[in-house]
């Protein structure tokens, strides 16, 4: 049997915006089939990975705020996505942006004021830019891909933090931890809702997103970096720099994850230590893709990629599973949406080994 | 017996043939006679391609019969068409460019026969039928022609008794082409069937005798085209033929609006041609054609003159005597330069977009942009007028370009271009594969934008629709222009030769002579 793809002449327009919660349905199901070959009930296994740790006011808090990252990642990325420029070092410049911002807290030390926070903001996100800046500019000089350089870029920005803190930075009364002194309060996000450890970062990333939203669906710029990501030739018909295309796409990307850095730091750990992110830049590249490149869907998959990581500590400690099922999920995830998306593109045909066959007259005549 | 019996070594018995999108073969029977050549004539998405596809084994067919000899055959794959004695030359060649001629033969061939013998057979068969090729050439270095005697060669080495020729001469100078014909019917003459594939009715009235003519996928006619005259096969072909488009327009062409001085490229890779001290003008109200056969430069020169290649030295571009070398496609654009591309998906239009969103690749940003955000209510009037003005059927501004046919693509963006009131406009091929309605079009509007005073330059490597809308014509050739000639005293032989880089000398010394005596 042989399985032919057959490109389909009109995709429809309703499954292009139904893959993702398919992919997310059939993720649920293999999931649950997971579980059960592991020898668990599989709707105990699903009400402890999606439900328990949602079914109260702090695991809402606790989703939002990994949500946060998550959505200000992909964002940032999506941008680039969209002018097919390839970060997919979000979190190195995640890291760079929590070392820029962190580094400032600690330099100001507790007699920083109410600009302080501001401040950090702006640094996380430089601190990011600088990062996603050395491979636009490598490059644009030296035409050096940039999936590779971001990539290697986020090992040398996560050794970098671990020197600072295992060195320089460590706190002189933390025991030997490699981690820095506590942020000072003047450093911290505020908190917004007692119960629960949600900080001012669950409003500044939607607000990112519609500002994006904006930016993407009106600005020339955008519009300009879409038509170079669709058609090179007609970007450069229509006398688009490709040179500025990149340069935007990367610094987009390392602005937003560069503020994620900065406001995990400042909300969620209140200080730098050595890994202060579980993974964030990478899965939201995923989270891109599941909200189809669109500030809406990106924060509604950045809720749903949040489950995955919070469901994942819950069945670790209720069910005795290993954390690395997150992961696991993260990878069902973007497999169904993969195939959902050929499927819509293509029409699947099975059709039999055919064998070559001549009748002859002699043949017909015997 | 389980068969009918026929002289016909091909026979086709109700084909058919449904894609997604269309029914490309619909109830199709045809018979091809041993020794004959014949045409299968359509124009471009008329479904002669499909056909041959599945005569070559390449498709199959959703129903009917095929009859080789006068037996029922499934044709499963191209070597199950080759084993049965059907070979086929391709339009685009399919080569190793970096072998040499006789091991793109062996390639060819069954594994294990020795190579002395297949070039011993080769020498021989090249010999039989007259053609000239070198078996020890790297195909890299050979000329399209040759290139194309290479493929046949192959073909032949087959021992084919039908030869399927996809538009082998839309590559060949009118020499060339010549010599072809020549071999072709020495095939013929030695038995061989061939079905030639082609829209150039003037090769199918010399050539062929018999004609298939197909149209939207069907079968209109069935004749011997040595009977019929090519504006009948025309009418067969498109159903209703519009008129002629124009004369020659007697008015008297303006100042020089576009002027290119000693422009000089050199190629940027390997495939490309550099160019040689290129000198050119256009006046206000004539059409300058640029002929010559693909790969000549023609790329090259197009991006050189539309700003996506920007020259070393401003003063190589002159758009009204405005220095331009320097500036980019938008800066030129507001010089008054408008640009029709060769590829309408990708180049002159994103095909995931809209024709809002594609208006906007060229559309002056003083009205569309404020503030650096677009001013969709602009974008989406002008999209419409360009859609009422040029006629582009079956869209609204919300329609996907892709979605668009090719024909009324090209209005569009034929619209999009002329709608800015440019000064100078660059047209490349911008009739490639149009139907003669649309290609009418298009013409029109050209012969519009000239009345009104603009400099027009049509770059094409359509010949007859040069000579027809050019007040003066010139053919790049390696990267070089031959001196421009009043369309009216030049000969298609004249241009011949130019496209063949084969300027005589003597030609060279005429003109000068002329230039002198005038």
């Amino acid at each position: 049997m042989l399985v032919k793809l057959e490109r389909r002449a009109h995709p429809s327009r309703v499954m292009v915006a139904g893959a993702p919660l398919a992919a997310a349905v059939l993720t649920i199901l293999g999931g649950s089939v997971l579980f059960a070959a592991l020898g668990h009930d599989p709707v105990l296994a699903f009400h402890a990975f999606f439900i328990a740790p949602v079914s109260d006011l702090y695991g809402l808090g606790e989703l939002s705020l990994k949500a946060t990252p998550l959505m200000l990642c992909a964002i940032g990325l999506a941008i680039g996505f969209r002018a097919n420029v390839w970060n997919i070092g979000a979190e190195g410049q995640l890291i760079a942006g929590a070392i820029c911002g962190g580094g400032l807290a600690l330099y100001v030390g507790p007699s920083g004021g109410a600009l302080l926070l501001p401040a950090m903001l702006v640094a996380g996100a430089l601190g990011g830019m600088a990062w996603a800046g050395l491979a636009a500019f490598l490059r644009v000089r030296f035409n050096a891909n940039e999936i590779l350089v971001t990539l290697m870029l986020t090992y040398i920005a996560g050794l970098f933090l671990s020197y600072l803190v295992y060195g320089p930075w460590r706190s002189p009364t933390g025991f030997n931890w490699p981690e820095s002194s506590d942020l000072a309060d003047a450093a911290r996000m505020p908190r917004l809702l007692a119960g629960t450890r949600l900080n001012l970062g669950i409003v500044i990333a939607p607000a990112v997103a519609l500002l994006a939203w904006i930016f993407l669906a009106r600005s020339y710029l955008a519009y300009s970096m879409e038509v170079g990501g669709l058609a090179p030739k007609a970007a450069r018909y229509a006398g688009f720099s490709q040179r500025r295309m990149i340069w935007l796409g990367l610094l987009a990307g390392g602005a937003t994850a560069g503020l994620a850095g900065v406001i995990e730091v400042s909300g969620t750990i209140g200080k730098l230590r050595e890994v202060v992110s579980p993974g964030y830049g990478f899965a939201a590249i995923i989270v891109a893709y599941i909200g189809r490149l669109h500030p809406i869907g990106i924060i509604l998959a950045s809720f749903m990629m949040a489950l995955f990581y919070i469901g994942g500590e819950q069945v670790k400690v209720t069910l005795g599973l290993p954390s690395a099922i997150t992961g696991v999920f993260q990878g069902m995830l973007l497999f169904f949406l993969l195939m959902s998306d050929l499927l819509i593109a293509y029409r699947p045909r099975w059709t039999g080994m055919r064998r070559a066959s001549v009748r002859r007259p002699s043949d017909a005549d015997a | 017996m389980a068969h009918a019996a026929t002289d016909a070594r091909l026979e086709l018995r109700g084909v058919s043939k449904a894609y997604p999108s269309v029914l490309a073969n619909d109830d199709i029977s045809l018979r091809i006679k041993p020794g004959s050549i014949h045409a299968i004539l359509g124009e471009n998405g008329a479904g002669k391609s499909t056909l041959m596809k599945i005569i070559y084994g390449v498709v199959v067919a959703d129903c009917g019969e095929i009859l080789w000899d006068g037996a029922a055959v499934e044709i499963t794959s191209p070597s199950h068409a080759r084993a049965l004695g059907i070979g086929m030359v391709f339009q685009h060649f399919s080569l190793f460019p970096a072998l040499s001629v006789l091991e793109n033969l062996v390639l060819s061939l069954p594994a294990g026969m020795p190579r002395q013998a297949i070039a011993a057979a080769a020498f021989e068969l090249a010999g039989q039928h007259g053609l000239a090729v070198e078996l020890d050439r790297v195909v890299h270095s050979l000329s399209v022609g040759e290139r194309q005697r290479v493929e046949i060669l192959r073909c032949l080495m087959q021992e084919p008794r039908l030869l399927i020729m996809d538009e082998p001469t839309s590559v060949l100078t009118p020499q060339a082409a010549e010599e072809l014909f020549v071999l072709m019917r020495r095939l013929a003459a030695a038995g061989c069937s061939i079905a030639y594939i082609s829209h150039k009715l003037h090769e199918v009235c010399e050539l062929c005798d018999a004609a298939t003519v197909l149209r939207r996928g069907r079968v209109v006619a069935t004749v011997d085209p040595r009977q019929q005259s090519q504006s009948s096969l025309a009418r067969m072909m498109i159903g209703d033929m519009e008129g002629p488009v124009r004369a020659q327009s007697s008015a008297e062409p303006g100042g020089v609006r576009l002027r290119v001085n000693g422009l000089q490229r050199a190629a940027g890779d390997e495939f490309a041609m550099p160019l040689c001290d290129i000198d050119l003008s256009v006046r206000g109200g004539e059409i300058v054609g640029v002929g010559g056969i693909a790969g000549n430069g023609q790329a090259e020169l197009l991006e050189a003159l539309s700003g996506e290649w920007i020259a070393p030295h401003a003063g190589t571009l002159e758009i009204d005597d405005v220095p331009a070398g320097r500036l980019g496609p938008t800066a030129r654009r507001r010089l008054g330069l408008a640009y029709v591309p060769e590829e309408r998906l990708g180049h002159g239009a994103v095909p995931q977009m809209t024709l809002t969103k594609n208006v906007l690749l060229t559309a002056d940003k003083r009205d569309t942009v404020g503030k650096g955000l677009i001013r969709y209510d602009v974008v989406r009037r002008f999209a419409q007028t360009c859609i009422d003005t040029f006629d582009v059927r079956t869209a609204n501004p919300g329609t996907l370009a892709q979605t668009l046919s090719g024909g009324n693509l090209q209005k569009f963006i034929v619209g999009r271009e002329f709608s800015q009131e440019p000064g100078v406009v660059i047209a490349a091929q911008p009739t490639w594969g149009l139907d003669v309605g649309a290609a009418s079009a298009i013409r029109a509007r050209l012969n519009d934008m000239r009345a009104r005073g603009a400099a027009i330059l049509l770059i094409s490597e359509d010949l007859d629709e040069l000579l027809e809308v050019c007040d003066r014509i010139t053919i790049i050739s390696a990267g070089r222009l031959s001196p421009p000639r009043a369309t009216a005293k030049t000969s298609v032989e004249e241009v011949g030769r130019w496209m063949a880089g084969r300027a005589p000398d003597e030609l060279r010394a005429k003109e000068a002579g002329a230039h002198h005596a005038g």
